[in-house]
């Protein structure tokens, strides 16, 4: 049976969603509804996919080929922040790189990783447009600027925080 | 030496306090120029005036706007409008601050460029790491709705708008504008062979124009105030502002608004407080990794589309990433091309696998196994590349490895003779990467 999850639960934005595009150009909405897919599974599940196939009129393999090409559709789950440093050249000239491994020694994973009670994953990413603040992160895509070892303490003893 | 833009016409958050509200944009000619154009200008006559201010495209490219806009056929409906605030070049954060701080005036030269060419529709396409800032860019257009500013029947008129957001999801690519179409059109964000060029089968193949953030945010004042306004900066053929964000060893790494044409690469650097290491300043990259790296020694040349072709580079995007001597050449060439590795979108073999194999002589010199064969390997995977991509992002990818090689080809050098690679740092840094690359697809976020 074909699971219906995202249209019970989020039917309002579904509708909202599909309101800016033609209404023969469904298509244009697989990147919004691929979004929330992730919100609700945590990430781009099968079952998520094949739904939004059925809400836009395609094939589930063209949905999985726009979630497989860009890289801010998970695949698999990561912890619940997902902390991501910009390791790019301007960031690097002005140390994201020795940040990163404050970061890194700061949780006890490496780069890629997710801490062992899954709250937080850490990753590298490309530019994150905001060069002029570095060393800078993302968490959950919330900007955080002028990173120093201080501050990512009391941003990881915050985050922690709040999970309590 | 001071910021020269006593007022700016773009970053005017930088002016007026909460200008991101709609009741300061409005208090301070904000919707002014639109009004103007709804109630009394013909669609052609916006063109006109865009025309003649001289405004070029601000993504990167140059083109002059206002001839973008009449390419547009009239007899062809719908038409749309798309707004590429993809902003995804290393070095470049603009559009950021605009969408952020400033958003009603991308909203206008939005509104203003629909009205110009009877398009009904605009899609401002944002990089999805985005979200943040695009909080206040949708309020703003939630706003100008409930002010009657889009929607139906503006001003009493039977002319209507509608302006959408649509989040990307991290693809370098679709600041491409025919991948940024395919995207918008929910496929994977590929470029489409040209022509057809946009104007003509754009948006579900329909007459489209697509313009950056900044290049529209210029609009409203050229609208409001004329062309002759405008053109009171610049030069002759590059009229007008332009932001330069600047980052990399200096002081104060900004986003500058500042006239073309006035100032020089040495002006920028010393308005951006100088070397914030105390080594001298070894090279720029004008605009990111995608372009000609510039040597200190052409720090001479003005800051203008002519001027920096003069010297063997480009305007660009106008992001400025200054580098003191400590930095290694074929360090930060390594970097770039790493950029280019992972976002190459796969269409083109030269680009996906030329930057695939760079990369790997790139790693193969930071381990320390390399030896003058791979710089020259380099050379030939470079030219492999190099004019065989069918859009100009493959194009990019090789201005790194060409330009260092050109001007700094000793960094190379020294770098065998004097066996550089397989420090711990270097070999920290390849570690890094691979670990992150070997759980590409496990525990990944986005990369």
């Amino acid at each position: 049976m074909l699971n219906s999850m995202l249209k019970e639960k989020r039917s309002a934005e579904i509708e909202q969603i599909l309101a800016k595009y033609p209404p023969e150009r469904k298509r244009s909405a697989v990147m919004p509804l691929l979004y929330l897919v992730q919100e609700e599974y945590g990430y781009c599940t099968d079952d998520g996919m094949r739904e939004v196939a059925e809400i836009c009129g395609i094939d589930p393999t063209e949905v999985k080929s726009v979630a497989g090409f860009y890289s801010m559709y998970r695949k698999h789950a990561a912890g619940k922040y997902v902390i991501e440093v910009c390791d790019d050249l301007p960031c690097v000239l002005r140390g994201a790189d020795k940040f990163i491994d404050y970061a890194e020694q700061k949780l006890g994973i490496k780069a890629g990783e997710t801490t062992q009670d899954g709250k937080i994953t850490l990753t590298t990413v490309m530019c994150l447009a905001a060069c002029d603040r570095a060393p800078m992160c993302q968490v959950n895509l919330n900007y955080h600027y002028d990173l120093t070892p201080e501050k990512f303490d009391q941003l990881v003893d915050e985050l922690k925080k709040r999970d309590e | 030496m001071t910021t020269p833009m006593d007022k700016h016409v773009l970053l005017r958050d930088e002016d007026v306090q909460d200008i991101r509200e709609l009741a300061v944009y409005q208090a301070n000619e904000g919707y002014a120029g639109w009004k103007k154009a709804v109630t009394s200008m013909k669609g052609e006559e916006v063109i006109g005036v865009v025309k003649d201010s001289g405004l070029r495209g601000r993504g990167g490219a140059g083109f002059p706007a206002g001839l973008k806009w009449s390419f547009i056929p009239k007899d062809i409906n719908p038409k749309y409008v798309t707004v590429n605030c993809d902003e995804s070049e290393p070095g470049t954060f603009k559009d950021h601050q605009l969408i952020r701080n400033n958003p009603h005036q991308v909203i206008e030269g939005t509104a203003l460029c629909c009205y110009a060419i009877g398009a009904h529709v605009a899609y401002i396409y944002c990089r999805g790491e985005f979200k943040e800032p695009v909080q206040n860019l949708q309020k703003a257009i939630d706003d100008a709705y409930a002010a009657g500013l889009l929607g139906k029947n503006l001003f009493g008129t039977d002319y209507s708008l509608d302006v959408y957001v649509h989040l990307g999801a991290g693809a370098y690519i679709c600041g491409e504008e025919s991948a940024l179409i395919e995207s918008l059109e929910g496929k994977i964000g590929q470029p489409r062979l040209k022509p057809p060029f946009p104007a003509v089968s754009g948006l579900y193949n329909k007459p489209t124009v697509i313009n950056n953030v900044e290049t529209l945010a210029n609009v409203p004042g050229i609208v409001l105030n004329g062309s002759a306004w405008y053109r009171q900066w610049g030069t002759e053929k590059s009229p007008g502002v332009k932001i330069f964000s600047v980052s990399g060893h200096v002081k104060k790494p900004d986003n500058y608004e500042l006239p073309l044409g006035k100032y020089s690469i040495q002006d920028l650097l010393e308005m951006a407080g100088g070397s914030s290491t105390g080594l001298p300043i070894k090279a720029v990259l004008p605009a990111g990794s995608s372009s000609p790296i510039i040597p200190a020694v052409n720090f001479h040349a003005k800051l203008d589309y002519e001027s920096m072709g003069t010297i063997g580079s480009v305007l660009g995007s106008c992001s400025w990433i200054f580098m003191d001597e400590s930095v290694d050449m074929v360090w930060a060439a390594r970097k770039m091309i790493r950029f280019f590795k992972h976002e190459s979108c796969g269409k083109c073999t030269p680009c996906r696998e030329g930057t695939h194999w760079a990369l790997k002589l790139y790693d193969k010199m930071l381990s320390g196994e390399a030896t003058m064969a791979d710089v020259d390997m380099i050379t030939t995977v470079n030219k492999q590349i190099s004019g065989k991509c069918f859009c100009p992002l493959g194009e990019f990818s090789t201005s790194s490895m060409t330009f260092t090689l050109k001007h700094f080809r000793k960094d190379y050098e020294d770098f065998i003779a004097q066996g550089k690679g397989g420090s711990a740092a270097y070999r920290r840094e390849l570690e890094r990467d691979h670990h992150m690359h070997e759980l590409h697809g496990q525990a990944k976020a986005h990369s």
